[in-house]
């Protein structure tokens, strides 16, 4: 790629496809069908159905006019398999192979949807058929997630299409370095990991570090359970990773990106890969891109099976080789990174955030969101709700928008009890706090973290002290080992739950485990240690009568914990 | 998963040279070294160990140390199928407790062991993503079954001989 005037051609040349998914009917095809591909709807079968409907389009003599496409993740992965049919966006979901002929023959060929297969609001009377009139869909906000349901992950050509790549060249051929920092500083874009320290900042600290070469890091070690917003988005829109990564390679002048993966997600590793080779053959990435005399190449690193490795400087090490294990801060990554050289290092959302900060401006982002926290915020919704999924909101909106008016609700008429942000380093917050706002500070002031952007919601059948042995058995089980506060503090911890919850508590219990648990959070040397006690202290603060009735009743409401006789 | 054929040790180490080839003297290598040569030979045994040490310019003891540092990685030989069952909060909240007693009952081992006719390994998992899918669990690395029933653990069990 040499000039922007070659970027506009190619943009131009996929006008034609793309304006079918924006409504506009076009002369060359008759529709697209888009198949959600993401892992969800993959294990759901949905390359049967995919087989299923090239067969019948086949058999129907309009395969060539009809374009078939397997996206990333559409979001709504408990109605999987689910697809759009383009250009009326009509949304169909557990579709099985045996609807293909339904959809080509009765919809496509004669324009009449097939009603069994609409999505159906709960208490509806009527199916909705539009994507864009689905409330899950509607309420949603899509600056990281903007190109999830419009494009093939695989075509950098429907990237570029939708503006991809355009930022970059932006930013190579009509910005000098310190304005790119300056407009992601302006924005006030926040890291997405959960910690939320601005980007900016941090990349204007590596800038100005000494010490060559620097590096860029992607941080897809999605650890969290109850996570899978990054999983998403590398394998939804990968080229958007990379295009933020090379953005920064430019700003803080590295010429290497690592991009951490955890093994866990082979599809999203398989998609990335890809993405990075045709980013090569494109000239997004290698030599003198944007004819700009800037150089930039991107490695994928695979984790192993760590879940520490998701702290940033035992990523670090990681990359190097090495055992994850976390090291003091300072020096912060910014001055000594991986191999000791200064590195910027975000997670995967924050790195899809930078390519619209750049082409619609720093003011554009700020704009949206909070007076602190500004932009959106992608979250994989789980565990006790009727729309299972990934969505993505305005910073400020409040958790009972996410969980009623876009999650749905709680299934068979089930009390909410809480929901759980931010994994093991994270808490569960109450059903009197659900009008909170979604930002950094208010879900801190409430004892939980934002987070990476799990959010599992709980219901009256689950026993919230259970649930704070669950993650104290996942921090037990994750320590690296390397501090005694985390080894051996944790581990105490999760004993005494487990007497708690196997009705040999004692009184004083409670109190013992507010007490390790705040020496724990002030003397872990990581951010695992530091948040782990997180969740038995937002437990006790809000379900503090659950704690005491297994105690002192023996009891456990919720009938999940099992007492000794 | 080993190679298939019934190649001995020498057949291996021929093998695991190649992969060793790019990486000799680059410390940062191993964990990636370390996979290919565990998908090579199903394990790493110390002489593989030994072996990448020296290509790579490093001491036994830190290659043995990241070795089992990882969860990935194994010491012992496992089985044809890798059996990991997601134990996520989504999948613990929905019911991973019984999907694992209804494994084990059926094949009869606990999570960490192979079974004695090496086609399957148990393990447990913290959260592969398919949190939407829960209780899920995942074979061999890539079949993903979500939404699970005890009841269909025997039929899914089946496809992997």
């Amino acid at each position: 790629m040499k000039s922007l005037d070659e970027l506009a051609k190619i943009k131009e040349s996929m006008q034609e496809v793309l304006k079918v998914r924006e409504g506009v009917p076009s002369a060359e095809y008759k529709a697209h069908i888009m198949v959600c591909g993401g892992q969800g709807c993959i294990s759901s079968n949905c390359k049967d159905v995919v087989d299923a409907l090239k067969e019948s389009l086949k058999k129907n003599g309009i395969e060539k006019d009809v374009k078939l496409i397997l996206t990333g993740c559409m979001g709504p992965c408990d109605m999987g398999p689910v697809m759009i049919v383009y250009p009326d966006a009509t949304f169909y979901r557990r579709v099985k192979p045996k609807d293909a002929e339904a959809i080509v023959e009765e919809h496509i060929m004669k324009g009449n949807p097939v009603t069994r297969l609409l999505y159906r609001a709960p208490g509806a009377k009527e199916p909705t058929q539009s994507v864009h009139d689905i409330d899950l869909f509607k309420k949603q906000l899509k600056i990281v997630l903007r190109n999830t349901i419009y494009i093939d992950p695989l075509s950098i050509e429907e990237y570029i299409g939708r503006d991809g790549y355009a930022a970059l060249g932006k930013a190579l051929t009509q910005m000098k370095p310190e304005e790119v920092v300056e407009t992601v500083k302006k924005a006030g874009l926040r890291g997405r990991g959960g910690a939320g320290f601005s980007t900016g900042m941090k990349w204007g600290f590596t800038a100005s570090a000494k010490g060559s070469p620097k590096y860029v890091v992607c941080n897809g070690d999605e650890g969290d359970p109850g996570a899978f917003m990054d999983r998403s988005i590398l394998e939804g829109d990968p080229h958007s990773v990379v295009e933020g990564m090379t953005i920064c390679g430019y700003a803080i002048g590295a010429e290497q990106g690592y991009v951490y993966v955890r093994a866990e997600y082979p599809l999203a590793i398989e998609r990335l890969s890809r993405a990075i080779e045709k980013a090569r053959e494109f000239g997004m990435l290698g030599k003198n891109i944007f004819d700009a005399g800037f150089n930039f190449d991107i490695e994928i690193r695979i984790g192993a099976g760590a879940f520490v490795c998701g702290e940033e400087t035992a990523l670090l090490t990681s990359i190097e080789g090495k055992r994850g294990e976390p090291r003091p801060r300072p020096p912060f990554p910014a001055q000594s990174g991986v191999f000791g050289k200064p590195t910027v290092i975000n997670n995967v959302e924050t790195w899809a955030s930078i390519s619209p900060i750049i082409l619609k401006g720093a003011d554009w982002f700020a704009s949206i969101g909070t007076e602190k926290c500004k932009g959106t915020k992608v979250f994989a919704l789980a565990g006790r709700i009727n729309n299972t999924g990934i969505v993505e909101v305005p910073m400020g909106t409040t958790l009972r928008e996410i969980v009623y008016e876009i999650g749905g609700g709680i299934p068979r008429k089930k009390q909410f009890k809480a929901v759980q942000t931010g994994g093991p380093s994270g808490g569960c917050i109450p059903a009197e706090h659900l009008d909170t706002p979604v930002d950094y500070e208010s879900l801190g002031a409430l004892g939980a973290i934002m987070g990476s952007g799990g959010m599992i919601v709980m219901d009256e059948d689950t026993c919230m002290v259970d649930i704070a042995k669950f993650f104290l058995d996942f921090v037990v089980d994750e320590s690296c080992g390397k501090c005694s506060p985390c080894r051996i503090g944790t581990k105490r911890m999760y004993e005494i739950l487990e007497r708690i919850t196997t009705g040999e508590g004692k009184e004083g219990d409670i109190e013992l485990l507010e007490e390790l648990a705040t020496t724990i959070k002030a003397t872990a040397l990581c951010g695992l240690g530091q948040t782990a006690p997180n969740p038995v202290l937002s437990t006790i603060r809000y379900f503090r009568n659950e704690y005491e009735e297994h105690i002192k009743d023996k009891k456990c409401a919720a009938n999940v914990c099992e007492f000794k006789e | 998963m080993a190679c298939g054929c019934n190649c001995g040790e020498d057949e291996l180490t021929k093998q695991l040279d190649i992969i060793i080839e790019p990486y000799k003297g680059k410390p940062s290598g191993l964990i990636q070294v370390l996979t290919k040569a565990q998908e090579l030979i199903g394990y790493l045994p110390k002489w593989a160990q030994v072996r990448i040490a020296e290509g790579l310019g490093v001491s036994l003891q830190e290659v043995y140390g990241v070795v089992t540092f990882y969860a990935f990685f194994s010491l012992i030989p496992r089985g044809r199928h890798k059996i990991s069952v997601c134990a996520g909060t989504a999948c613990y909240v929905k019911g991973t407790k019984t999907v694992l007693k209804t494994l084990r009952e059926a094949i009869d081992i606990k999570p960490g062991q192979t079974t004695p006719d090496s086609r399957f390994t148990l393990e447990i998992v913290r959260c592969i993503g398919a949190c939407g899918l829960a209780p899920a669990m995942i074979i061999d690395g890539k079949d993903v079954h979500g939404r699970l029933e005890p009841e269909q653990i025997p039929e899914i069990l089946e496809k992997y001989a």
